[in-house]
């Protein structure tokens, strides 16, 4: 009963790891992978020489960071303060809402963004109203990590709080009664029950996030790259489509895919390491 | 990886009376608990408040802003936040225009394909995984989960692809996506759990495996089914990159998120546009309007199966770590 999914990866995923010997190849579409010439390490050598992928590595790495600050810490306080609410119904209502972006396209929320905070978007036409100038934010290629970051926390950070509502509830509520009748507050049964509660989730996440550095999501940079321009928004993974697909730079592409997989492996396995060393599973036990 | 969603199980009993001894009420603060104080309740409530908003609002002026008229938006010089003459002209002309009726045939068509695809290849695949004793079970578990963190990219999958004759073929939009590990892994988890005596049973009175997977197995796992199948839908209907490879320059076989993307968010003017229905509406009645008649279709599907599945998150316990 699995073969029709065991064919489906051995097709679409496996095949294409052989595939990336094209990456050490001058690989020429019209005589195909087996008969295109080898090339070594030259692709890898252009890559390495080439400013535009230094820059998309660049974009990446500090998206990564500035998406680690500033996106992770909220689907923790969000589920925190949910928990704290009694209604059951009330907090059905908030999980619901908050959910939903989470299965809406990149372009929907694109769009969305667009027409809120755009140069013809609800804000600026309320700011031009009342002589408070405009704010483009669209655009501006200096705040772009800004802009994407609070992309990402819209549509996702609702649906982040899932995992933390799961491990919260699996909190022993005895624990609460006995801090509580040894008189401990509210705050410090926050930090000192709560937080240690989170974790061993939190360092999941965290190793998970790590692991991912060089990915900060795709059709979200491809979107919107036209607005404010290719040196703030390539990164690692429209690399490969605009200078390997895009141009017909097959070989040059996929070297560039290449090197991100094999940091990546890295990064995942360092995480794990790190995770491991704080005494957490991680990824899987040691 | 960890299955971050428990879902609740649909048992032979589901309908029985929950047990009448709580120990207490949800609503409920427990004996232990200060009462809160006025200014933390606020601060709650106000927090909370912001967020909803910030999700929502969003959204409500998009469709009402589709259902405004001309007069209004003009009105208003631009977005519409108030209802100020309600019309359902730009649902009309969207739905009278063959692009977007192209296009909604097409997101329709490839989203209820796929997720069958899917969905039968998947829920096989988690069956004849979660029988431990099935052929070479070890052996494809970690062939699956190796594909979890090592591919081979962009650029050798698109080879694979248009070297199969992909470009330009419907395929393409479904079966290099077809399947994802992590769902099948989260299905595994629901059916290695489902009793092993009822399935032995099964088997002594003469089921064979099909029977098992879709008279024992698969009833018992409807919710588990319900999110998997949104997840698969939600993706297919969303996916609009794969069209930018395998299909750049066949309008008529562009889904509704690649309509969106052209025509709305990056404003561009339809291809012949004296011939086209679009290009035409564009220039007669209220555009903005239109534009978000069309971010509303792309979400209307969405919200009708929503609220269906959306019970299902149920946030419970971690599941156990899926480990290969």
């Amino acid at each position: 009963m699995t073969l029709p999914a065991v064919v489906l990866l051995l097709v679409f995923n496996y095949a294409p790891l052989f595939g990336l010997i094209t990456a050490f190849q001058e690989y020429d579409p019209l005589v195909g992978v087996w008969n295109s010439p080898l090339a070594g390490f030259d692709q890898f050598e252009r890559l390495f020489g080439d400013p535009l992928f230094w820059g998309a590595v660049r974009n990446t790495l500090y998206l990564s960071f500035v998406q680690l600050i500033l996106f992770f810490p909220i689907p923790i306080a969000l589920a925190l303060l949910l928990n704290s609410v009694l209604s059951q119904r009330i907090r059905n209502f908030i999980q619901s809402v908050v959910y939903l972006p989470h299965f809406f396209s990149w372009v929907l929320a694109i769009t969305i963004f667009q027409q809120m905070l755009g140069g013809a978007g609800a804000l600026n036409h309320f700011l031009r109203n009342n002589d408070i100038g405009t704010w483009d934010i669209m655009t501006n290629p200096d705040t772009f990590a800004l802009l994407v970051t609070a992309q990402v926390i819209w549509k996702e950070a609702g649906w982040g709080i899932i995992v933390f509502l799961a491990a919260l509830a699996a909190i022993n509520t005895d624990l609460y009664e006995a801090a509580a009748a040894d008189g401990a507050g509210p705050w410090r049964r926050l930090w000192h029950i709560t937080l240690p509660g989170l974790r061993g989730v939190i360092v999941l996440l965290l190793v998970l996030r790590l692991g991912n550095a060089l990915s900060v999501g795709f059709e979200q940079f491809l979107i919107q790259r036209n607005a404010v321009g290719h040196d703030a928004a390539d990164v690692l993974d429209t690399f490969s489509f605009y200078y390997g697909i895009a141009t017909g730079d097959y070989s040059y592409g996929a070297a560039a895919g290449l090197f991100k997989s094999v940091i990546s492996l890295l990064l995942i396995w360092g995480a794990n390491k790190l995770a491991h060393a704080f005494g957490e599973d991680g990824l899987y036990r040691k | 990886m960890t299955n971050t969603l428990t879902i609740e199980r649909t048992s032979a009993n589901a309908d029985a009376p929950k047990p009448a001894t709580r120990r207490r009420k949800p609503n409920d603060r427990a004996p232990w608990e200060e009462p809160p104080t006025p200014v933390g309740q606020a601060a709650k409530g106000l927090t909370l408040g912001v967020v909803l908003l910030i999700m929502v609002v969003p959204l409500w002026i998009v469709v009402v802003t589709s259902l405004s008229t001309q007069a209004a938006v003009t009105r208003a010089g631009g977005l519409v936040i108030w209802p100020d003459g309600i019309t359902f002209e730009a649902y009309k002309v969207m739905l009278e225009d063959v692009t977007v009726r192209n296009a909604l045939l097409v997101s329709l068509g490839i989203t209820a394909v796929g997720t069958l695809v899917s969905m039968a290849v998947s829920i096989m695949c988690a069956y004849g995984l979660s029988r431990s004793r099935s052929f070479a079970h070890r052996f494809l578990l970690t062939l699956l989960i190796v594909t979890m963190f090592v591919n081979g990219g962009l650029i050798p999958t698109f080879l694979v692809v248009t070297g199969l004759g992909g470009y330009g073929a419907w395929w393409s939009l479904i079966l290099p996506s077809a399947i994802s590990v992590f769902n099948i892994l989260v299905l595994r988890a629901f059916y290695s759990s489902t009793s092993t005596d009822l399935i032995e049973a099964a088997r002594i009175d003469g089921a064979g495996d099909w029977r098992i997977l879709w008279s024992i197995v698969m009833p018992t796992s409807r919710a588990v089914t319900a999110v998997i199948a949104l997840f698969y839908g939600v993706g297919y209907w969303n996916a609009f990159f794969n069209v930018m490879l395998y299909m750049p320059t066949d309008s008529e076989k562009w889904p509704l998120q690649y309509v969106l993307l052209t025509y709305v968010n990056r404003g561009n003017g339809m291809p012949g546009s004296i011939n086209s229905g679009f290009g035409t509406a564009f220039s007669q009645t209220a555009p903005l309007s239109l534009q978000m008649a069309v971010v509303v279709l792309t979400l209307v599907p969405l919200l009708i199966v929503y609220p269906f599945v959306q019970k299902h998150f149920r946030t419970g316990v971690l599941t156990g770590a899926i480990k290969g």
